[in-house]
């Protein structure tokens, strides 16, 4: 059977998934489940219920003979009713694709980019397409770089990612929480294996950025920015100090979580650079 | 008039004595004009965007300052400089002689590698260079005044793009030529000071140096005209009311759109033509004895506005969807009448335009005024329409292969890219492969902002808005711009 990949959103160009001017790829589906995740839609795939289509002012979905939704691009109006309708974090707007349908759209835009990042949802968890992909991409264009955007969830150690993580020019890597409790309870998942990545991916230069998402009152955050900057710094590693913001975040979550001031985030930043880290980047 | 112009409070005393001068060039009649051309430019179809009716000076004036750097000037008693404070101090009471439409100079040369051989201690040569920018701005009050650097990178490059960024002045504007030459080093440096000061903008080296076989100086807006030479008029079309007067795109095509090129192909030999056989300022003019400027190298611009509006009025295009910028049957009509336009004007051989351009004058993707309504810049897509970057490059690159003299577009970022100046860069590039001429940015977040072609202050166009005067007549035309033609509502480019 051909290759296909559940991609929930492709950005032509974008200039906060890795360095220069890149095409971000959104693969559908998630093995975390983040209180504060800015796009839960993403988290899940579909378990056709339909309940969405009703609900669709413009007649953009429908049923197919096989029982999958099909969503028509050019009829929907991007209202989102069937995101807000879907009680189960997924989203019927999800394309799949072929290796060759991606790179005919990365064939558009190839001499304005700097190359493509894969983002989720969790991208690893399609790491076969993914290396496929990348090995083509790798073949046509020898001048763009391949970029995985990743929550660290799965060993990358493993030998079964070996041919991923070789076709792979660099990660930029969630560091959610440091302390064990904490990730669990934030992500539904433990941190053992994302920390392993990250000393893994620093030891092979493959490790591009990581990132934390600062949240007041709810996560040791100076812990978690201490650890890693710990853990980077002197290296040529970027650390983005997220500011948790309520945008896009599920209802029930948000009373919750609360956005940090940005004198707290300078502080963090600064003991990150304290630390060795030549590049921290608040945003 | 007179009178009135004389009491104002809002304008400044040479705001004044500018206005005088024009009044008094207004009061005489001495150019032959066709009846078909004055019922054209009665009904605002054709424009010669207030060049005035006794035409004395050429338009654009593009000197090469080289020859002054190598041999000083008699005439201004100059010597050639040794350092640099005679270096920018001899540039500084040049420019004062060099006159143009506004009557200030609109072009100041590549200011970099004026400078370049005489930087020696960088702190010393920075101050020179800071104070040698806010000279320029205070008292060359019209930001048409325009400055290039590159293609290579220098240190007077990358002071010059430093001083910019800290002084944040809508005067003098600047591109920088950018190559494959061209180090990323000093492309970001000048993407980072764009984001702070909507300045420079980028002109495709490649492309320039291919149509004007060399040196070429960008001036004014964008202007492409050949150094040492110049454009002695610009007269320009409104492609929008044009349509009016056609009932299919056939009759347009064949028959109005010819009807109108003549006319105007006439009135710039007209208007060229009393400048050099007339006005004596090819005879009198220091800066053509002393080897500055050459007739030869001069030529007049042919502009047109509105190519939108009349592709959309030709095919009743009110859907998006059928619109210029979105379906290809109205882009390609659109491409069909630029081409028309450049067709005509390569075979109209005239004495008035000077042998180095093949005795033609050029096409000019002219950017409109401050009272235009209903009519956009050029070849550009309306203000408010704007489709995606991507999208926007490619439709727009077609274009730009036809209007040597000046074409371009204007991207607006936001401040996210501030921490990626990489990514504006890759896009340029790209930009540039697919051919595309020229490229302005500015961040959401400037003071200093890129109108059409021209920069203001918002902060300026606020002090006019309380009716006090400013330094700057361009802010006057940025004001209108903005009311009338939502110039700066521009499509913000994020993600
Ligand atoms: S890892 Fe990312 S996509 Fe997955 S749940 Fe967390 S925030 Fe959402
Ligand atoms: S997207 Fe959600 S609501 Fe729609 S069918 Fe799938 S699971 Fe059901
Ligand atoms: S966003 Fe969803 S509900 Fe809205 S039009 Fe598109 S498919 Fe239909």
């Amino acid at each position: 059977m051909k290759l296909t990949g559940k991609i929930n959103r492709i950005i032509k160009f974008s200039n906060v998934d890795g360095p220069g001017n890149r095409m971000a790829i959104f693969f559908q589906g998630c093995n975390f489940n983040c209180d504060y995740c800015h796009n839960p839609e993403t988290i899940n795939i579909c378990k056709k219920c339909y309940a969405c289509i009703s609900k669709c002012p413009t007649s953009a979905l429908l049923k197919n003979e096989m029982g999958n939704i099909v969503w028509n691009e050019k009829l929907c109006c991007e209202c989102d009713e069937c995101i807000k309708s879907c009680g189960f974090n997924s989203s019927p707007k999800v394309k799949e694709y072929s290796i060759d349908d991606l790179l005919e759209s990365i064939s558009k835009v190839k001499s304005f980019i700097k190359g493509i990042t894969v983002s989720g949802g969790e991208s690893t968890l399609h790491y076969k397409f993914i290396t496929k992909l990348f090995i083509e991409v790798k073949k046509r264009w020898p001048n763009l770089t391949c970029f995985v955007d990743t929550n660290g969830g799965v060993n990358l150690q493993d030998e079964n990612y070996r041919e991923f993580v070789e076709n792979t020019d660099s990660f930029m890597l969630d560091v959610k929480a440091w302390e064990k409790n904490e990730h669990l309870e934030l992500t539904s998942k433990n941190v053992d294996i994302v920390i392993e990545n990250l000393y893994f991916l620093r030891d092979i230069g493959k490790l591009f950025e990581v990132r934390s998402v600062v949240v007041s009152e709810k996560l040791n955050n100076k812990l978690t920015v201490e650890s890693v900057s710990k853990a980077i710094g002197k290296k040529d590693i970027r650390y983005k100090i997220i500011k948790y913001r309520q945008f896009g975040v599920r209802e029930e979550k948000k009373e919750k979580l609360f956005s940090p001031k940005d004198e707290e985030l300078k502080e963090l930043a600064k003991l990150a650079e304290e630390n060795g880290v030549k590049n921290t980047l608040i945003i | 008039m007179i009178l009135e112009t004389i009491k104002s409070q809002k304008i400044t005393f040479e705001q004044k004595v500018v206005a005088l001068a024009r009044l008094a060039e207004g009061s005489i009649e001495v150019l032959n004009k066709s009846d078909a051309l004055k019922k054209y430019i009665e009904d605002g179809i054709i424009c010669d965007l207030f060049e005035g009716n006794a035409p004395y000076r050429p338009r654009y004036i593009v000197p090469d300052y080289n020859v002054f750097m190598e041999q000083g000037s008699k005439f201004l008693n100059i010597e050639k400089p040794t350092n640099i404070w005679e270096a920018v101090h001899g540039l500084l009471i040049l420019y004062k002689h060099v006159p143009s439409i506004t009557t200030m100079p609109v072009y100041l040369g590549n200011i970099d590698y004026l400078l370049e051989p005489f930087i020696k201690d960088e702190n010393e040569a920075y101050l020179a260079i800071k104070l040698f920018l806010k000279h320029i701005d205070s008292t060359i009050t019209d930001s048409f005044c325009h400055a290039n650097i590159g293609p290579k990178e220098t240190k007077a490059g990358i002071l010059i793009l430093r001083a910019m960024r800290e002084l944040e002045l809508p005067t003098p504007n600047l591109t920088i030529k950018y190559t494959e030459e061209t180090t990323d080093k000093i492309s970001i440096e000048a993407i980072k000071t764009a984001l702070v000061t909507a300045k420079p903008s980028f002109a495709n080296d490649k492309m320039f140096r291919e149509d004007f076989n060399g040196e070429y100086g960008i001036v004014s807006c964008y202007n492409g005209l050949k150094v040492g030479g110049g454009a002695n008029t610009l007269v320009r079309v409104r492609l929008g009311a044009l349509s009016k007067l056609a009932n299919s795109k056939e009759e347009f095509l064949e028959k109005v759109l010819p009807e109108v090129s003549k006319e105007m192909l006439e009135y710039i030999d007209e208007r060229s033509r009393f400048i050099i056989e007339e006005s004596g300022f090819y005879e009198s003019s220091f800066l053509i004895k002393e080897g500055l400027l050459e007739k030869e190298k001069f030529t007049g611009l042919f502009g047109f506005v509105g190519l939108a509006e009349c592709v959309n009025n030709l095919l009743g295009a009110t859907d998006k969807k059928e619109r210029f910028g979105y379906s290809e049957e109205a882009n390609n009509l659109a491409l069909k009448i630029v081409e028309t336009m450049h067709n005509i004007i390569a075979n109209h051989k005239t004495k008035y335009a000077g042998e180095f351009f093949g005795n033609t004058h050029l096409l000019h993707s002219q950017v409109g005024i401050d009272t235009d309504r209903n009519e956009s810049p050029g070849c550009r897509i309306p203000v408010g329409e704007e489709p995606e970057i991507f999208e926007h490059i490619v439709q727009s690159a077609p274009f730009h292969q036809y209007c040597p003299s000046g074409i371009g577009d204007i991207f607006v970022f936001d401040e996210t890219y501030k921490s990626n100046p990489e990514a504006i860069l890759d896009i340029i590039k790209g930009a540039f492969e697919t051919n595309l001429r020229f490229f302005s940015l500015y961040s959401d977040t400037c003071d200093v902002v890129r109108v059409t072609g021209y920069l203001v202050k918002r902060s300026e166009i606020e002090k006019l808005d309380k009716g006090e005067q400013v330094l700057r007549d361009t802010t006057i035309l940025g004001k209108g711009a903005r009311d009338n033609a939502k110039a700066l509502g521009r499509k913000l480019r994020s993600e």
